[in-house]
């Protein structure tokens, strides 16, 4: 397959919109499932988006949310001019949660976010700094061959 | 088992178009929390909540999920049903507890999703 161009989009999401949220996740998905990305991949980067995408809404301030498409890589990048966060190690356990409890009462906020953000994808960078902000870096590489 | 066949099982009703109730379901994963249903439950499996916000219908939409039920007799609000609708996700209402539902789906031959081991332990 020959090198081509990547293709990158954007998305802007905004704090503590929990009707738009999940918006960008889908797009990025149905996107890549009209690009023939197999299925299993489409399924990941969008969990990744989402998880993403709900911390950027809950915890970050909202943000910019992009999708990033190279010939064998999906990266997905949120970031965030919000609190940062103080023990990234804590943060990366199951279960460890800083969400308030209306997020808990919809069905979020239980500390899975970026535990289930680092299982679906092959490589992780998360750069943060406290009273900063936060960029989360998530790379799924694409094995197969792409449908066309 | 088809989905139609479920909402006979459970006594459920429609909610919103829910076309698509001819959908073949295997197996199903019962959780009010979706970051575990977006951990563990496999994808193509039936999701049954208790919860009915938005976020339920992003959460079986980003698993390609066939079909949710949901449970305790808890009414969607509007948004959950339009967003539902535009995706063409059917949902099914049974008064039945979680519990309840599990039994039935469970004896009438629905599987367990398989769950993978938690980390770190």
């Amino acid at each position: 397959m020959s090198a081509r161009e990547p293709l990158i989009v954007q998305r802007e999401v905004k704090p503590l919109d929990f009707l738009a949220a999940g918006e960008t996740a889908s797009e990025f998905k149905e996107l890549l499932k009209s690009l023939g990305i197999p299925t299993d991949i489409c399924r990941r980067a969008s969990i990744v988006t989402y998880e993403a995408e709900m911390n950027t809404v809950i915890h970050g301030g909202g943000g910019v949310m992009s999708l990033r498409l190279e010939d064998d890589a999906i990266i997905i990048v949120a970031e965030d001019q919000g609190p940062g966060i103080a023990d990234l190690e804590k943060a990366m356990q199951e279960g460890y949660s800083t969400a308030p409890d209306f997020v808990r009462e919809m069905g979020f906020g239980a500390g899975m976010g970026l535990p289930n953000i680092k299982k679906y994808s092959d490589k992780l960078e998360i750069d943060t700094r406290v009273g900063e902000g936060t960029t989360l870096r998530a790379y799924i590489f694409i094995k197969g061959q792409r449908e066309e | 088992m088809f989905l139609s066949e479920i909402l006979g099982l459970l006594e459920a009703e429609k909610v919103g178009k829910s076309e698509h109730l001819s959908v073949e379901i295997g197996c199903a994963f019962a959780s009010d929390l979706m970051s575990d249903v977006l951990a563990l439950a496999s994808p193509g499996s039936l999701l049954i909540t208790g919860l009915t916000n938005i976020q339920i219908v992003r959460t079986a939409s980003m698993l390609d999920m066939p079909g949710v039920v949901f449970v305790r007799g808890k009414r969607p609000a509007k948004e959950t049903v339009e967003l539902a609708d535009k995706m063409g996700l059917p949902i099914i209402l049974t008064n039945k507890t979680m519990f309840e539902t599990c039994g039935i789906l469970y004896a009438a031959g629905i599987k367990s999703c398989f769950c993978p081991k938690r980390s770190g332990q």
